[in-house]
């Protein structure tokens, strides 16, 4: 008798320490690109890297979740999501109103502009709307830098990719003339021998209605608990320093 | 003369009790799982029918629908020019013209049509020094023609394979009655040979325009705007997913008018193996 009331305790006891342990144990499964160095990329063993992917690390370690990436093409990053293929994107998205009507954001985690690039050389200096018609100008799809120069440029012919990655290597050959994207990724591509041919035209392109208010983290907007919980994280990692480490370690300058 | 009528009348009848086998049980439960799929499909359309929507998305893929037309249009006719004498190189007696012809064959039938749509467009880029003294630049800086030039290779390769295979399926015979007949060689080819063989070719033929016309679609990745660019477009846009409900029905529509096409052209080639009706 004495044996079966210790085998039941003991059951009991381990039934409410996992208990507890899942409930604050959270799972949560995070989408992102994976083609958007120094954001987010795959290392040659085909794991997850880059700034963003550190950020989620940190702030899943806050929430105490147990998060597990997913990688998904950024054409269907936020139809993905809606569709429960995960649960929050961290693939260096820009708060937009556009988006907002479809997902819900937490606070911005960094912000830098977007800008221009051509080949060396290439004796364009006015990046005015006017001054470039005729001119080809390469952009990935679905992007605030898409939708930007779709609204704005008018004359100019537009040329979009699945990736930045791309439309890098067609402004290297020669099929565009510029490029328009985040000022950081494209510095990190001109370090590279592929983007040594090119360099930044015009000064940062500024507009709160297209490129919104800098990079967030996305969800599904009845997820409010967990936007919550994600936001205190965020503002945890800021205060503690984690955040600065991190930035620290990919830029020698804050994009907070 | 009344009995007969009776009969007549009577067949039918029995027909209209056919067992109920498990086959037509099943093949029933198929066709009505089609049909509500099909009611699902088309409901969505009519339901999420949003005429903002209609109108700012629904010219730019007809737009899209036409590109592709002229891609596999240009493609597919130019591509039967090289078909041709690519199907004669197949089996000539020239051991080097044959091994090059096949191994031509063999690099676009093996690889997917994605790589080579890749490695021409990324490829030419990484070339353009060599192009540009070639003169060449100025038609691969285009990804239109890119494109065009990948698919006309890649289906050029297909069409000769058919081409071959039909040829070599004619008899023997045809050859040897026409060499009796006193006919030289290139007159046996084209009115004598190539006539049946295309009887025999026609099939497979219209299966590669319509596997051409699908994998068409792959234009779209390089930054054409294809009749699946404009599609892939609009759904990043709108995040709505009836755009590529659309964009089957379109792909459809191609391939049902090939496929009544075909019809046409086979019942024209055969019409001498018909027996008249008596």
């Amino acid at each position: 008798m004495k044996l079966l009331k210790l085998f039941v305790a003991v059951v009991a006891a381990t039934v409410m320490l996992s208990g507890a342990a899942s409930a604050e144990m959270k799972k949560v499964r995070i989408g992102t690109e994976g083609a958007y160095p120094p954001f987010n990329s795959f290392d040659a063993d085909k794991n997850l890297i880059g700034f963003d992917v550190d950020i989620a690390k940190a702030i899943c370690e806050k929430m105490k979740a147990d998060c597990t990436f997913v990688a998904q093409d950024w054409d269907g990053i936020i139809p993905a999501l809606l569709a429960n293929k995960y649960d929050a994107i961290i693939a260096s998205m820009s708060i937009t109103a556009e988006r907002e009507k479809k997902v819900a954001f937490t606070n911005k985690y960094y912000n830098t502009p977007a800008r221009f690039v051509a080949q060396k050389g290439s004796g364009i200096t006015d990046i005015s709307p006017e001054s470039l018609k005729g001119k080809v100008v390469g952009a990935q799809s679905s992007t605030t830098h898409s939708s930007y120069l779709e609204d704005i440029y008018k004359g100019v012919e537009i040329k979009l990719y699945g990736t930045q990655d791309e439309a890098n290597l067609d402004l290297a050959s020669g099929r565009t003339d510029l490029v328009l994207a985040d000022s950081i990724v494209l510095l990190e591509w001109m370090k590279t021998k592929d983007g040594a041919c090119c360099e930044y035209v015009g000064k940062d392109v500024t507009s709160e209605k297209h490129f919104g208010k800098g990079a967030g983290i996305a969800m599904r907007k009845e997820d409010t608990e967990l936007k919550a919980a994600m936001n205190k994280a965020l503002a945890e990692i800021v205060a503690d320093g984690t955040y600065e480490k991190i930035n620290k370690k990919y830029f020698p300058f804050s994009i907070y | 003369m009344s009995t007969v009528d009776v009969a007549v009348v009577e067949k039918p009848k029995a027909e209209t009790s056919r067992a109920w086998t498990a086959g037509r049980v099943i093949g029933i439960c198929v066709l009505a799982l089609y049909v509500l799929i099909a009611y699902f499909l088309l409901r969505m359309i009519v339901v999420n029918y949003d005429p903002e929507f209609v109108g700012k998305y629904l010219p730019r893929m007809v737009g899209g629908l036409w590109i592709t037309v002229q891609l596999c249009t240009t493609a597919i006719i130019l591509g039967a020019l090289i078909a041709f004498p690519m199907s004669l190189a197949r089996t000539h007696h020239n051991p080097v013209i044959r091994g090059l012809s096949f191994g031509y064959v063999y690099f676009f039938r093996g690889t997917p049509l994605l790589a080579q749509a890749f490695l021409v467009y990324y490829g030419a880029g990484q070339f353009r020094p060599v192009l540009q003294d070639m003169g060449l630049w100025g038609f691969f800086r285009d990804a239109y023609n890119c494109a065009l030039f990948t698919f006309t290779l890649n289906t050029a390769a297909y069409q000769a394979e058919i081409l071959r295979g039909a040829i070599s399926n004619v008899h023997k015979g045809q050859w040897e009655g026409a060499h009796a007949l006193g006919l030289g060689k290139v007159v046996t080819y084209i009115k004598i040979i190539l006539p049946q063989a295309f009887i025999t070719a026609l099939r497979p033929f219209g299966n590669e325009i319509i596997f051409l016309i699908k994998g068409s679609a792959v234009a779209s990745i390089i930054t054409v705007f294809d009749l699946m660019g404009e599609t892939k477009l609009a759904y990043s846009r709108s995040y709505d997913f009836q755009v590529y409900l659309w964009a089957a029905i379109m792909y459809l529509a191609m391939v049902e008018a090939l496929r009544r096409c075909w019809d046409k052209l086979e019942a024209r080639l055969t019409r001498h193996l018909k027996r008249t009706e008596d």
